[in-house]
């Protein structure tokens, strides 16, 4: 009964969310598709991220420490961009970093068994410490990621445009949303995954290597969350600041359990809350509502703890995450 | 007579990990051609080599006691509460409030700013803590969440409504003298307060059934309900708690050292606080020697670039690594300690 | 004929425990070999070794001549092992075709082939005749039906040896009847069958041959035909065992416990208790017999007020209790032996004594007002380890230091000495020790003579039997006879737990 619902819901929350478009389109078509255009940037990094967090999780691992990736892949791939002048080998530097911490987490969370929440603080906190303290002024990169232009993509009408002009890491990005959805539901990766994270005694019994799984996908978690970071300081706004994240690797985590640990789901979630800055800073722009600067900052906070106050309490994550598994206890 | 006991056993970690993290930082400083010997020894003489020096120590210390404790009687519970950093802001500017916009006398009016103080930093521990108690929202996000939406608030207030006026910065306007907390014997009388309610909860959580009910919740929910207490109540209190004490911190910075509200007047406190807690292993006395400790060390930060050059920054990474070092197995195992730390609720169920 | 199991000299340590010390025994084709012990015996952990999920200290592990490496699950697999677990290796929220095809999966090009994963299942149910619903998803099923998922993801891989490890205990005696003739029919196939229990009626039934284990080590082989029950019985306690209570008889007066039309829902929000209606008097024991699963936790759970009613009472001493207030079901009067000790009725890293007093901790005169009395709890605590016999160096030692048994102890010390005029015992001798049952029946006989009204909830229809005044017969969330214990027919009580109207 609950799975109607919930399939139900989904279905109209999306024919309401085309309605809505398409009334305002119909108003001033320019105006909507800029600002539909602009949400996608923002959605981005938070997409991303809450992959990290559904790659984890559903694999029986709880991951507070994407904020510190994404933190610590920014500055490693904004500086080597600087240093070596070239945007692309900061991009590889970025996801590397995010490999290597998220080989990290996996030793504190999988070998060492600590609490996973205490893991991603230290990760958190040792992320800001260690750019706090190499962080110098006055570096710049070469040029951010270029945008492509892509003449199908613009061709189609009204789609077009907002999808379009968006860098690599973008494109990519969505792709790796659908295909991380795929793999999950449709491969024997996923299935084993998944019932690491909801049962681990059963995938050992059945012969799935526990341990090696959960390496596996913290690993590429830390490699997307190294993405992301990547994303943030080189295809967003190319620059570097230190506290640069900005809670986006928190909020993600709301997005994760809003989507219900659904690629697809976090990611209609993701581009909610992108919407609604995009929408929020055209008003302003409009000067439709005059709200002080500070309100506008709060916004998505207040939206994380508002979504999650609603969703938490009713939806269930993988039964076995945040423990450590222990094989002799079957 | 059956006594609360002091576990002095239980040192070696802390102590370790401290040592290790140093170690480490030595490395680090080398690395960038400075003698670490040089750094640490202007680290820890300005720190501790004078009478002021202990005095600054003693005051940096007195927040972190009191947000260690904040972090502290949460873990007991079974809660991460890493919103001592938003509590202690809405404490801060509370009790900048009562000292500027009341008229008491000077023996009203430090303990109703400082209850000020206590107040707003328990509501927003409230907050965190209904939510996680009735609508199983995790307290990590929540209070992370509010530290963020607090420090924007408070931004806010201090550049509008509560500004000091004719002046371009966003502050409140300084507090009246009769809020000032005074010196006691040369050293901050904050100090004492801190370490007075350090006692207070290392005796509360062992000798009354309130105390009993938070050890209970935060090491077998089941058994507590099954025992009829009332877990979410207790869930609720322990956050309040938390929240009040970080919030007492605020009031007493903003009392004794700051004067008035600045939002950047303390980048950190609150985190530094989660430091202090599990280096004392969620132990109230524990808190006492380790905010001493990283309050001597963030007090002589910036001496330490003067004297040897190193950016203050190393004491970030010093308590990053200090943090690491104490909650990650290595040390136990070699120490073939077995542990029986603090664990916490994991996972977003529950 | 060559072995298909050969286990030689395993030891196995946790700790200070020697859970196996130097066991050898041996598995032929189309033999049902049964491993009988009581809890606590080590059958567990042998077998475990031999599909990997223990690693042995020493000795050998062959299967068809092979050597086996420790820890090696995927290896075992491959070899023809199959294991059906205690505690089923299920996952809760997928579907039963995902279960079975889980580590092996039919693929098309790469991705799993849906449709191949079913034919597969399907085929399998025709095989084994074991009837399940591809697409039901496993945790709404019922018990019997999960079990046989279990088996069925067993059967999969071409077994030659199957190990099953105590899975009778969840089956109604007519499920068992059921599943140890799927057992003889393998047997007749020619797999080998290594099957743990502690349940003597099953193994003179079935086995070929029966191994004994006795803390830990080998306390005996022999057969059917060589041993009855109580040889057994002998064999697996080291001394001749009263498989009865001794007790006097009961002396009812008032009703001290009234339960109306009870109704309450269970986790997934379904109605496990489906209108109980039921009285105990003061000085009588009222047995509730029942395969786990059948409502019992839920109501056991609703009395004590630790689980919502959806509607009924429960009147203790004639006065009705709130719903959901465990502290005032307590103040009332009752005190609860909870099934699962470890999650609700202790707290292992508190002391013997602070877990002596853990539900009244905070009344006189344990406390004063706000305030503990320490001390008051410290004597407590000295006074009841020893009037109960809990094999402790100190009260002030942790619970975790005590082994189950004596963790069982500590929670009836606490309940029964407070003498309240209702006791409710859930399961109340799982996972304990010959000994320490024994103690424990005759606490239970001891507090009702002194006038309680005890409540006795167990899945053991021997505990059940020996120690109820009346027995009441629990299926599908309803009482379904109520007898007097004296006299009862065993087989008419089975048949009634399987859900048969007679």
């Amino acid at each position: 009964m609950g799975q109607l619902m919930r399939v139900t819901t989904s279905k109209v929350v999306a024919l309401l969310s085309v309605a809505v478009f398409a009334y305002f389109y119909a108003q001033n078509d320019l105006v909507t598709t800029s600002v539909v255009y602009s949400a996608i940037p923002l959605a981005l990094p938070l997409a991303l991220a809450a992959m990290v967090g559904v790659l984890c999780e559903r694999t029986g691992i709880v991951n507070i420490g994407i904020e510190g990736t994404m933190l610590v892949s920014a500055f490693t791939a904004f500086f080597v961009a600087a240093i070596f002048e070239d945007t692309v080998t900061g991009l590889i530097a970025g996801v590397l970093t995010g490999v290597v911490v998220g080989l990290l987490l996996a030793v504190m969370s999988v070998t060492w068994k600590m609490d996973q929440i205490i893991a991603g603080v230290i990760i958190n906190i040792l992320a800001a410490g260690l750019t706090s303290f190499l962080y110098r002024q006055g570096y710049s990169i070469p040029t951010t990621l270029p945008q492509f232009d892509i003449t199908w993509l613009a061709g189609i009408p009204v789609l077009g445009p907002i999808l379009n002009f968006h860098g690599p890491i973008t494109y990519f990005g969505i792709f790796f949303i659908f295909a991380l959805w795929f793999a999950l539901y449709k491969t024997p990766w996923g299935l084993r995954s998944r019932s690491v994270g909801e049962h681990p005694s059963s995938a050992d019994t059945a012969g799935v290597s526990v341990t090696k799984l959960r390496y596996l996908n913290v690993t590429i978690g830390g490699a997307v969350g190294g993405l992301a970071g990547s994303y943030l300081a080189l295809e967003w706004v190319g620059i570097f600041e230190r506290g640069f994240t900005a809670g986006k690797g928190f909020t993600a985590l709301a997005i994760m359990i809003f989507g219900r640990w659904n690629p697809l789901g976090a990611f209609a979630a993701a581009i909610f809350f992108g919407l609604a800055q995009a929408v929020t800073n055209q008003l302003m722009i409009d000067e439709v509502i005059n709200i002080p600067q500070q309100f506008i900052n709060m916004l998505p906070y207040v939206l994380t703890i508002v979504v999650l106050a609603f969703a938490a309490g009713k939806v269930r994550p993988p039964a076995a995450e945040g423990q450590p598994y222990e094989k002799e206890k079957v | 007579m059956q006594k609360q006991r002091i576990d002095f056993g239980s040192f070696a970690i802390p102590l370790l990990s401290v040592a290790v993290a140093l170690f480490f930082g030595g490395i680090l400083v080398y690395i960038q051609n400075i003698n670490p010997i040089t750094a640490y020894t202007a680290l820890f003489t300005t720190a501790f080599g004078s009478w002021d020096g202990i005095a600054t120590t003693l005051a940096k210390a007195t927040p972190l006691i009191l947000s260690g404790l904040a972090v502290a009687i949460g873990l007991r519970a079974g809660l991460f509460n890493i919103g001592a950093q938003g509590q202690l802001i809405s404490g801060a500017l509370a009790s900048a409030w009562a000292g500027y916009a009341l008229d008491l006398p000077t023996l009203i009016h430090i303990p109703v700013a400082i209850l000020f103080g206590a107040f707003f930093g328990a509501l927003v521990g409230f907050i965190a803590g209904a939510l996680k108690a009735y609508r199983g929202v995790h307290e990590v996000i929540t209070t992370i969440m509010l530290n963020s939406i607090v420090i924007a608030l408070a931004d806010f207030l201090a550049s509008r409504p509560f500004k000091e006026p004719d002046q371009p910065l966003t502050r409140t306007p300084e507090i009246q003298e009769s809020a000032r907390i005074p010196d006691f014997l040369g050293l901050p009388f904050g100090f004492f307060i801190a370490v007075a309610i350090a006692y207070g909860m290392w005796w509360f959580l062992g000798n009354t059934t309130s105390g009993f009910r938070i050890e209970t919740v935060g090491k077998n929910k089941n058994a507590a309900w099954y025992a009829g207490m009332p877990v979410k109540l207790t869930v609720v209190m322990a956050m309040v708690a938390g929240g009040a004490i970080a919030g007492i911190a605020g009031a007493i910075e903003t009392q004794s050292i700051v004067g008035r509200f600045e939002p950047a007047f303390n980048a950190g406190l609150g985190f530094d606080g989660i430091t202090v807690a599990l280096l004392a292993r969620a132990n109230p006395l524990g808190v006492i020697p380790a905010a001493i400790l990283i309050g001597g060390m963030r007090a002589s930060g910036s001496t330490m670039q003067f004297e040897a050059g190193v950016a203050p920054e190393l004491v970030d990474l010093l308590l990053a690594m200090i943090l690491f070092f104490v909650t990650a197995p290595l040390l136990a195992r070699l120490l073939r300690k077995k542990e029986s730390g603090v664990s916490l609720t994991s996972g977003w169920g529950n | 004929m060559a072995s298909l199991l050969e286990i030689k000299d395993v030891t196995k340590t946790f700790g200070a425990v020697v859970a196996n010390d130097r066991i050898s025994l041996e598995v032929k084709p189309g033999e049902i070999v049964a491993l009988l012990g009581e809890n606590g015996a080590g059958k567990s952990t042998l077998v475990k070794a031999v599909f990997g999920l223990v690693r042995p200290d020493s000795g050998e592990i062959k299967v068809k001549g092979e050597a086996l490496e420790f820890g090696d699950t995927a290896g075992a697999i491959r070899r023809g092992v199959g294991m059906v677990h205690q505690h089923f290796q299920l996952v809760p929220v997928m579907s039963v075709t995902e279960n079975i095809i889980l580590g092996d999966e039919p693929r098309r090009a790469g991705f799993i082939s849906m449709k191949k994963a079913r034919e597969e299942v399907l085929a399998l149910v025709e095989k084994y005749g074991l009837e399940v619903d591809p697409d039901a998803i496993v945790e709404d099923l019922p018990v019997g039906t999960a079990q046989r998922v279990e088996i069925l993801k067993a059967l999969r891989k071409d077994v030659d040896l199957l190990i099953l490890d105590e899975p009778t205990a969840v089956l109604t005696p007519q499920e068992t009847d059921e599943l140890l003739q799927v057992l003889r029919n393998l047997a007749a196939k020619g797999v080998g069958i290594l099957f743990i229990t502690h349940k003597l009626r099953e193994v003179i039934a079935v086995a070929d041959r029966i191994v004994v284990l006795r803390g830990g080590k080998l306390a005996g082989v022999t057969t059917p035909k060589e041993s009855d029950e109580s040889d057994l019985a002998q064999m697996m306690v080291g001394r001749a065992v009263v498989l009865q209570v001794d007790k006097g008889e009961a002396k009812p007066s008032t009703v001290a416990l009234e339960v109306n039309d009870l109704r309450v829902l269970d986790d997934r929000k379904l109605e496990a208790v489906k209108g109980i209606s039921f009285q105990v008097h003061s000085g009588e024991i009222l047995g509730i017999a029942g395969v786990e699963g059948n409502g019992q936790r839920e109501l056991v759970e609703a009395i004590c007020a630790m689980r919502s009613r959806v509607s009924g009472e429960v009147i203790v001493t004639g006065k009705p209790l709130a719903n959901m207030r465990p502290k005032q079901a307590h103040l009332a009067g009752v005190s609860h032996i909870p099934e699962d000790r470890e999650k609700d009725g202790l707290v292992s890293s508190y002391s013997i004594a602070d877990n002596l007093v853990l539900n009244r901790f905070d009344q006189a005169p344990y406390a004063r007002g706000w305030i503990r009395d320490l001390d008051a709890v410290d004597e407590n605590g000295a006074a009841l380890v020893k009037t109960f016999d809990i094999r402790t160096p100190s009260h002030r030692n942790p619970a975790s230091s005590l082994s189950g048994g004596n963790r069982q102890k500590v929670v009836v010390a606490r309940e029964l000495s407070q003498n309240l005029p209702v006791v409710v015992a859930a399961q109340p001798t799982r996972g304990v020790d010959v000994g320490s049952i024994e103690f424990i029946h005759q606490q239970l006989i001891n507090a009702r003579d002194n006038g309680a009204a005890v409540l006795l909830v167990s899945a053991e229809l021997d505990e059940v039997l020996s120690l109820a005044d009346r027995v009441a017969v629990i299926s599908g969330g309803k009482i379904v006879a109520t007898v007097d214990a004296e006299g009862a027919d065993r087989n008419y009580i089975g048949r009634l737990m399987a859900g048969l109207k007679e």
